[in-house]
């Protein structure tokens, strides 16, 4: 459950836990506070603090020259983003809600994505893009999807996807750091969540899962809210004797293959679940990256994928809930797998 | 006309240097023309000739640190920014020594050591990036202004009504200068934009908005004149509205069904080149023989770069997972 760098610090620090929204919070402050060219931009970042409040306080420290609070203009604001990137900067975007991404399309997918590659190496866009994302908040069909298969899917961009709060610090610091545009995740339901987070700055690298539980009987590799059920599913699964190994890739692009192909050949049976859309989404390209792996020789059932039902995001609690995979689906999985039904 | 008086008093070098960059984009573009039509590069083009002066006429105003972001039909941006007729043209032939290494072809052409952030190959693509370059210059206090090229088709793309909004409350330093060649494509702008002129539109984001001949390389370059010295002493941008025609078709594919060929013939009687060579001739500038010398010269320069393209090797294979990450 806890990454390396939680374990390496000291006693007291130990002590000290804030919220994964607070975690985001530290990690855009010390990097302003160290690097003149980091600056944010995005709607009602401002004194309003962001829709999640996770930039909150910041305007009052930084300025509004460096927390820039912009109008409702998507394109425009990943686009001057991009632009600044281009130019020597290094702008973090608040997209306030990962639904309005279609907004802000042409200017990542066209423009960020591509321009490295177009202009034959020359130009670095060293931006991020945060956004949260994710069902649960009763937000309904435009402010609750899981979109990360798109941009997963451009070559040029990188993904991150944390599940926990000193994750999310780490993995920012390396996203601000990387010369290539990033899209950082965060799940709502995740912003409140709570662990020791170390206070001083630190890296996790971009391209390394976390094996956040050790099992020998079954892998699961989960995304974001679904680490933290398939980590309940594991210790009840434990009770039945099912011994569960739980991966969280942390960051979809680059993916880090060699984790999860090692605990596919060590478990011989393996679990893909994710919030998102069964129906194309990356839960599919981890299927069959372990297929096409040396792992397959390993497998002693189907690899399964769990996702959720091709539908929009409904309105009604126990729809929205039901549209995605809970801890019994996941266990039952797990069962499957173990015993071949 | 007396407002470009100013022009006129300056040295030789540099009026006869503008008349060499805009022959040096019209004969570049009627040779890619030429090998479109023989089928010799692949892929697809867009044309700017007819349209030398509003390229060559804004870029003359600028200084080395100032960027442009372009457009697909940017041949002419890149040389008035400085670019190597040479690499473009290997670019155009998808050779190792083009601009973009043979991986972006006609449509992205970019020399972001010349501060030319790149052609585009979306309509509106470049305007909130040329918004995100002039933010770099507002806030590391640079001293760089920004012009963003765009047609008249690029004013009806969200992206343009975003950006410069964006730019204008922040004061950017960013000129967006608007050529409006008659046609988004085969859409008449007369009947895609209801108003007489796209510069009317910059009231509506509380900027100063100027339309200006786009043939008459003087204005032009008397309206950019003024709108540098605007946007570089802080006061924000400034939106340019440059009335030209393209006399090629849209792109390589387009029979032009969509206008008449008298419309055409109109149009090229109003050749920005040939007005301002005459008016250099009638100002005892240049002489005739100089100004066919110039002809001469600039078409043999672009001999030279279909050489050095054609004598370019092609791409190795190995490149080709190369940055797509830095």
């Amino acid at each position: 459950m806890q990454s390396s760098a939680v374990n390496s610090s000291n006693n007291k620090e130990t002590t000290r836990s804030i919220t994964f929204a607070e975690a985001v919070r530290e990690a855009l402050s010390q990097e302003m506070r160290e690097d003149q060219d980091v600056f944010i931009l995005g709607e009602d970042i401002g004194v309003y603090g962001g829709a999640f409040g996770v930039t909150r306080g910041m305007i009052e420290e930084f300025g509004p020259e460096r927390v820039r609070n912009t109008p409702i203009s998507e394109a425009a604001i990943t686009g001057a983003a991009i632009g600044s990137a281009l130019t020597g900067m290094k702008p973090v975007v608040e997209l306030q809600f990962s639904d309005f991404i279609t907004i802000a399309m042409d200017q990542l997918v066209n423009q960020a994505a591509k321009l490295r590659y177009m202009y034959g190496g020359k130009g670095n866009v060293p931006m991020v893009l945060r956004t949260p994302s994710g069902s649960g908040t009763g937000a309904a069909a435009q402010h609750s999807q899981s979109l990360e298969a798109w941009v997963a899917h451009v070559p040029g961009l990188k993904v991150v996807q944390p599940s926990t709060a000193s994750d999310a610090k780490g993995l920012l610091k390396a996203a601000i750091a990387d010369p290539n545009p990033v899209i950082f995740y965060e799940h709502k339901l995740l912003y409140k969540t709570q662990e020791h987070v170390p206070e001083e700055a630190y890296t996790i690298p971009l391209g390394e899962a976390d094996v956040k539980r050790e099992g020998t009987d079954v892998t699961i590799v989960a995304t974001a809210v679904m680490v933290h059920k398939a980590l309940e599913a594991a210790e009840k699964l434990a009770e039945e004797g099912i011994d569960v190994e739980v991966i969280d890739p942390r960051t979809l692009v680059p993916l880090d293959e060699k984790t999860i192909v090692d605990s596919v050949k060590k478990t011989g049976r393996v679990i893909v679940v994710h919030e998102a859309v069964k129906r194309g989404g990356y839960g599919g390209e981890i299927a069959s990256m372990i297929a096409e792996s040396e792992a397959f020789d390993y497998l002693d059932a189907p690899v399964r994928r769990l996702g959720a039902l091709p539908i929009p995001v409904p309105y009604n609690p126990a729809l929205e809930k039901a549209m995605v995979p809970q801890m019994d689906d996941i266990m039952q999985a797990a069962r499957d797998s173990v015993h071949r039904r | 006309m007396t407002q470009a008086d100013w022009m006129w008093e300056e040295p030789k070098e540099k009026l006869v240097d503008w008349l060499e960059q805009m022959w040096t984009v019209r004969w570049f573009d009627e040779k890619v023309d030429e090998f479109f039509a023989k089928g010799m590069i692949h892929g697809t083009t867009h044309l700017c000739v007819g349209q030398e002066a509003s390229a060559v006429g804004v870029c003359a105003m600028l200084e080395d640190k100032d960027k442009i972001t372009s457009t697909h039909r940017g041949h002419g941006h890149c040389i008035a920014k400085g670019a190597d007729p040479d690499r473009m043209m290997a670019e155009l032939f998808g050779r190792e020594t083009g601009y973009c290494k043979g991986k972006g072809g006609s449509m992205h052409i970019a020399d972001v050591e010349k501060g030319n952030l790149g052609a585009n190959g979306i309509v509106g693509g470049g305007i909130p990036l040329a918004v995100g370059a002039a933010l770099t210059s507002k806030m590391r206090q640079e001293g760089y202004i920004t012009v963003c090229f765009f047609g008249d088709g690029a004013a009806n793309e969200g992206s343009f009504h975003e950006a410069v909004n964006l730019a204008a409350i922040w004061d950017l330093p960013v000129i967006f200068v608007c050529e409006n060649n008659q046609y988004g494509m085969s859409g008449p702008v007369k009947d895609m934009v209801k108003i007489e002129n796209i510069a009317d539109r910059a009231s509506g984001y509380g900027i100063p908005g100027h339309v200006v001949d786009g043939n008459n390389l003087p204005e032009v370059m008397t309206v950019m004149k003024e709108a540098v010295e605007y946007t570089r002493n802080g006061s924000g941008p400034v939106l340019i509205e440059a009335k030209t025609y393209r006399w090629k078709g849209h792109s390589k594919s387009d029979a032009k069904k969509y206008r008449t060929r008298e419309e055409e013939k109109e149009w090229k009687d109003k050749d920005p080149i040939r007005f301002f060579q005459d008016a250099l001739i009638e100002r005892g500038i240049i002489t005739e023989e100089e100004a066919d010398t110039v002809k001469k010269d600039t078409k043999a320069r672009i001999e030279r770069s279909v050489e050095f393209a054609e004598q370019s090797p092609e791409p190795s294979a190995d490149t080709l997972l190369e940055d797509v990450y830095a």
